[in-house]
């Protein structure tokens, strides 16, 4: 624990489109991907977040939920958030792989169905961004 | 099958003013702990919801709970555990802060002396201050912490950061803020300027045109509209339940924005996640349709944002009447 206040100053860019806790998602996993946040460091407490960026607290609470979900932070009953000793691994090499191959396959069926790169990648784009509630749906 | 008591329930709604309606067939349902932004253009009947919540003025038709209490009949509770602030924030111009924190002290039973002290403190506020000798961004801080040292269950705020400046604004909502952090307090906040609540709400009502467009959690109306551009005079595919809420066309191109729970996908089209605000705005377009015009058509400019004149209007046409739109 810092004795220095939070390790990190979140921002927020309300004209983005992107919602603020996918928002703070992004901040969090980003700070941990350039070692500003480390192993056992603690995340800002909410009540200061609430004041630093005008935030809704539940906004706050919700992104610290989806990252201790993915296994980056974990929540200690009365003491905060704090990051985890290792991040959670990437896919093995080979399982990657197969999902290249998978993805290469799915990208010449699109073009081959009339789509230029400009409409895949924007196709790709919305549905990783589809949440997923809409993506059963999708799905169905 | 047991629902937790709504913060606010509301049901056929309606509040007319000799032969003008001011609010109609508004129904509406606000979970506890939530901060709701009320939206809507000056005179689109924010305040006469609010009053009628807070028990000020009667509802000509409809039904409303308040923390599951009627105003009608069970008012002195209601009032034991809400804080209503008005958009005037009318306090005793003559006397002084402290006079007032007396007052608060001895008429509420629950009053947080302390934490009226610490906020008046953190904002350079005087206690030996006359009210009419304060800013007006310190009297609507005053009044906010008069409210909350009442230490409420509901908050509502008509219009609380209106003519603040933007340090101004940004304390009021802190201190706002901390105090749902600490005490789990549910806010109703009224603006005609969505961008003052974008990041600070977590539910949604837009209010035009005397009526309830639209009231959900702020993370649903995200995920649930989308913007599509394409070519005027064509239409995109869309799925079955999906409603349009906007369409505008200028010169050759169609904006539309849409309803729908699964996403909309037209190679044809482009289809953007719209911010909240693009999303606000596009309810109210739906309000400004040809015909007899609501009361607000003088002050809905000055809500539109970046519209100082009339010119874009008159260029784009609005795609009122135009149900063609393909179906799948």
């Amino acid at each position: 624990m810092s004795d220095d206040g939070p390790l990190i100053r979140f921002r927020l860019d309300p004209r983005s489109g992107v919602p603020a806790y996918r928002q703070l998602v992004d901040q969090v996993r980003q700070a941990v991907r350039l070692g500003l946040l480390r192993p056992g460091d603690q995340l800002p407490p909410v009540r200061e977040v609430v004041t630093q960026i005008t935030i809704n607290p539940n906004t706050v609470h919700r992104a610290y939920r989806d990252l201790e979900a993915e296994g980056l932070v974990a929540g200690q009953q009365g003491r905060g958030t704090f990051v985890r000793a290792a991040p959670a691994p990437s896919a093995a090499p080979e399982r990657q792989a197969e999902l290249h191959a998978e993805l290469i396959a799915w990208i010449d069926r699109a073009r081959s169905a009339g789509m230029d790169d400009e409409g895949i990648r924007a196709l790709i784009a919305l549905s990783m961004r589809t949440p997923d509630t809409a993506r059963e749906k999708v799905a169905r | 099958m047991s629902e937790p008591t709504a913060a606010v329930q509301t049901s056929g709604l309606g509040k007319r003013y000799g032969r003008t309606w001011a609010l109609q067939d508004c129904s509406f349902r606000l979970p506890q702990g939530r901060v709701a932004a009320l939206v809507g253009p000056n005179g689109a009947g924010k305040s006469t919801l609010l009053r009628m919540l807070a028990g000020i003025s009667r509802p000509t038709t409809g039904e409303i709970s308040v923390l599951g209490r009627s105003p009608g009949t069970q008012i002195d509770e209601i009032l034991a555990r809400i804080g209503y602030l008005d958009q005037d924030r009318p306090l005793y111009q003559g006397f002084r802060v402290s006079e007032l924190l007396r007052f608060g002290r001895e008429l509420n039973p629950r009053w947080d002396e302390a934490r009226a002290r610490r906020h008046l403190d953190e904002l350079a506020i005087p206690f030996g201050a006359r009210i009419g000798q304060l800013s007006g961004g310190q009297r609507a801080q005053v009044a906010l912490t008069l409210c909350l040292a009442k230490q409420p269950e509901l908050l509502l705020l008509d219009e609380p950061v209106a003519a603040l400046d933007p340090l101004a604004r940004d304390d009021l909502m802190h201190i706002l803020l901390q105090t749902v952090v600490d005490d789990g307090v549910t806010v109703l906040i009224s603006s005609h300027a969505i961008a003052d609540l974008a990041t600070v709400c977590d539910y949604v009502i837009i209010l035009s045109a005397a009526r309830v467009q639209l009231a959900d959690e702020l993370d649903n109306v995200l995920a649930t509209h989308w913007m599509l551009v394409g070519a005027a005079g064509t239409a995109p595919l869309m799925p079955v339940a999906a409603t349009i809420v906007s369409s505008v066309t200028t010169g050759r191109q169609r904006t539309m924005i849409v309803r729908s729970e699964p996403p909309v996908t037209d190679p044809g089209w482009q289809v953007i996640e719209p911010s909240l605000d693009e999303i606000v705005i596009a309810y109210l377009r739906a309000r400004q349709r040809p015909g007899p015009r609501s009361r607000d058509r003088r002050s809905r400019d000055h809500w539109l944002p970046g519209r100082r004149s009339g010119d874009r209007l008159a260029r784009d046409r609005h795609d009122f009447d135009e149900p063609e739109v393909g179906v799948r």
